[in-house]
């Protein structure tokens, strides 16, 4: 290293730092001391840092600080000051009926909110975060209920559950005509293009549709109804729309026809408390489906 | 003009010498004269509006707030006079950032660091506690002389000190106290700060303030300028030699040399200087430079050299202006025997002008038609197109009505894009079936889901666009946003 303090500015008389860039010198400036004292606070300020607060890393932990500072402890202290401030709130929602909870503006908004994060943490892994459904599980923004889509039934259905267990809960199922033995595999095929006529669906050719509708007539008319309207007392859905829990192609009727269909939903009651089986009914019901 | 020194006589520096270079304290001393008649003016306007300007009333009917500047942070909402603007118009003071850099830029462009040695915050509250400290403690001379005393400290003195601090910290007290008036009521919230039940937070800005205006104010005062603030780097790198600076004439000043030789020079009709070498330039100073050495970057430029200097030259009869706005072109020119020539219009002040006009233009023309009833669209992403038991289709949007006015609205809702649509709006009973029918508060925003259905033989096959137009049923007042229909 150069002797850099030897080296003098010719001009300001000042001695520079020894730096040179472009043929450019830095002029040695001292800084001010109200400045240099600025920066040493700072760095003592840096070190009641490490000891107030938990700083250090060690192996399987890290250093705890003086007060037992921990953001986590903060978050905890935070979450339950939430729920204090929306106590009142929920207890509002908590008594207020479900109809005129949808009337209310302000309470409308609070039960779509909570009931948004409610079924986010607990719906969505079967009906998906926006409630669109999957093959078995129900879209639940569409207007087609299997148990029914009033306030009132939705809610019931949260409370309970569908085949849950629950003594409330909603029962009722698709036998299993090909696996029981009660109807044969031509009956099966003849049926289930007889279900796809029901909705407008095309059919298999040489398709002979007074056979299908007295399988139908015999076997089906006893839960899903007259015509294969469907019976949401007993959750059997109605075949002549557009929208199919399982599928409405041929192969997809035939598995169903032949090994019958159960979907579980369980039951809520116990679960979440009564205002957020409420909110998450009103949520359910504002998807736009509702009746 | 660059001093020039002899390499013979340099030393080197001191390696055992402290680390820091300390303070020399600048005293300077009181001038009266035409720049300082213009600083004790915008002084005088500067303090006015900003101790003052929270107490101007503005009627903007009941419920609203009635004044004039006031920035509503629990609401998100800001008033100036007639103007009130809402959070997604903060573009507003994006502009209003930009015209103000783009008029610092022009400003120094015209007549160098105007907004440094006038306007700049720093610069009139230095000022003012200068003021302060010459009236107790005397000028330069005086105030130079008490502090070099070893003498004990007097009882006068002590009292001098302590009176000097105590106006100082009231000052420095009532800019904090302003400053929180701009957040809330101002008449209120002194009512409720000199009774102590004002809101802890006020306090504690009006600490902070206080003892940053008392600090820097009282006691940082040039280093300041020179250490903390970046404008002199900056406005260094935006000048150009057309701009007027606070210039020393050395064409005219130099050779220096006293009144008395000079006039003997003069009189045997030798060509000398005119500065005397009185260093009231110098002492007048308030960032403690000697102007005559040129431009340097600790210059405020508030022109109370050229005052001293004006009134020097006054009593040794020679022209005014040895020191004055400047530049070295001319100083070059009038050495040549030319005469001197100003361009305040040139290619960099049209270019400043043109964008501070065509930004201040659209900025008053957005705000002129701005419409007081705004609407927002997004579509439900999960799922984005429903399918309902009868065929068709049905798509989501949250929208979002924003009523700006003083006044309830009865808003009607359109939608534009599939045919035949039917619309609901959840949790909403419409006046007419197809067109729900809101009521938005004043001064509110209202989220609503809004639910559009395209009938089964009406089914859109691609994404189409669609339109919902909002509309102020007694008024006509409407506004719309676009968004997407989707298909399954």
């Amino acid at each position: 290293m150069t002797d850099h303090h030897s080296d003098i500015d010719s001009v300001s008389g000042k001695s520079t730092t020894g730096h040179e860039w472009d043929g450019i010198k830095e002029l040695n400036t001292p800084l001010p001391r109200w400045w240099v004292i600025c920066f040493y606070l700072t760095i003592v300020w840096s070190i009641g840092y490490w000891v107030v607060y938990p700083a250090w890393p060690l192996v399987s932990s890290n250093t705890t600080g003086m007060f037992g500072y921990s953001s986590r402890a903060d978050v905890a202290v935070e979450l339950a000051n939430l729920e204090k401030i929306r106590g009142d709130k929920m207890t509002a929602l908590g008594a207020a009926s479900l109809a005129d909870i949808e009337k209310d503006p302000a309470l409308l908004a609070l039960a779509r909110a909570k009931g948004k994060t409610v079924f986010g943490d607990n719906c969505a892994p079967c009906h998906g975060s926006g409630a669109a459904g999957a093959k078995g599980y129900p879209n639940l923004n569409d207007d087609d209920w299997l148990w029914g889509g009033t306030l009132d039934q939705i809610m019931q259905t949260i409370q309970f559950g569908a085949r849950s267990g629950h003594a409330k809960t909603h029962e009722g199922q698709m036998l299993a005509f090909g696996k029981d033995g009660v109807l044969k595999g031509d009956e099966i095929v003849t049926v289930a293009n007889y279900v796809r006529s029901l909705s407008g669906l095309s059919t298999r050719q040489g398709f002979d549709k007074a056979k299908g509708e007295k399988i139908f007539a015999e076997n089906c008319v006893a839960c899903h109804g007259d015509g294969g309207k469907g019976n949401q007392e007993m959750g059997a859905p109605n075949l002549t729309d557009k929208i199919w829990l399982y599928g409405s192609d041929e192969a997809s009727l035939i598995e169903t026809i032949s090994q019958g269909r159960a979907g579980v939903m369980p039951a809520w009651e116990g679960r979440l408390d009564p205002a957020t089986i409420k909110a998450m009914a009103v949520y359910v019901h504002s998807l736009g489906g509702g009746k | 003009m660059n001093k020039t020194v002899n390499p013979n006589e340099l030393k080197p520096v001191d390696d055992n010498g402290p680390l820091y270079a300390a303070r020399k304290k600048v005293y300077p001393q009181s001038v009266s004269g035409t720049f300082r008649r213009i600083k004790w003016g915008l002084m005088a306007i500067c303090l006015g509006v900003y101790y003052f300007l929270p107490f101007v009333r503005w009627n903007r009917g009941l419920g609203a707030p009635s004044q004039a500047v006031l920035i509503d942070l629990p609401n998100s909402r800001f008033y100036f006079f007639f103007i009130e603007l809402w959070p997604q118009e903060v573009y507003y003071f994006t502009g209003l950032l930009i015209v103000a850099a783009v008029a610092l830029f022009l400003m120094n462009s015209v007549g160098g660091r105007i907004w440094c040695g006038y306007l700049c915050p720093q610069t009139v509250w230095t000022d003012l506690f200068y003021a302060v400290e010459r009236l107790i403690e005397g000028d330069r001379r005086e105030r130079m002389k008490k502090d070099k005393s070893s003498d004990p400290l007097k009882l006068e003195r002590i009292s001098e000190i302590v009176l000097k601090h105590s106006i100082w910290l009231m000052i420095a007290w009532w800019t904090g106290g302003a400053w929180v008036l701009y957040f809330n009521d101002a008449p209120t919230l002194v009512k409720e700060l000199v009774t102590f039940q004002g809101p802890m937070i006020a306090y504690i800005w009006i600490g902070i303030l206080t003892a940053t205006t008392y600090i820097l104010a009282g006691y940082m005062r040039e280093q300041v300028c020179t250490y903390m603030c970046p404008w002199p780097r900056i406005q260094a790198a935006l000048t150009d030699e057309w701009a007027l600076n606070v210039t020393y004439r050395y064409d005219r000043g130099e050779k220096r040399t006293s009144v008395k030789k000079a006039a003997e020079l003069r009189a045997l009709g030798e060509q000398v200087g005119d500065c005397v070498d009185c260093y009231q330039c110098v002492a007048v100073c308030p960032t403690g430079i000697d102007i005559r050495n040129g431009p340097q970057m600790e210059c405020i430029q508030c022109g109370l050299c050229i005052d001293a200097c004006d009134n020097v030259m006054a009593k040794i009869g020679r022209p005014k202006r040895l020191i004055g706005y400047d530049n070295d072109i001319n100083i070059h020119r009038r050495q040549e025997g030319k005469a001197p020539i100003y361009r305040i219009v040139r290619a960099r002040t049209i270019v400043y002008s043109a964008i501070i006009a065509a930004i201040g233009g659209f900025m008053v023309y957005t705000l002129a038609t701005r419409s007081l009833l705004d609407v927002n669209v997004l579509h439900d992403r999960n799922p984005v197109a429903v399918k309902l038991s009868d065929g068709s289709i049905r798509n989501a949007y949250t929208v979002r009505l924003l009523n700006k006015s003083g006044y309830d609205r009865a808003i009607a809702i359109d939608v534009e894009g599939p045919v035949n649509p039917t619309m609901h709006v959840v949790g909403v009973d419409s006046v007419t079936p197809d067109r729900p029918i809101i009521v938005i508060p004043r001064d509110s925003t209202s989220e609503l889901r809004l639910l559009v259905t395209a009938p089964a033989e009406n089914n859109p096959e691609k994404s189409i666009p669609v339109r919902f137009h909002v509309m102020d049923i007694g008024l006509g007042v409407a506004a719309s946003a676009t968004d997407n229909f989707v298909a399954p």
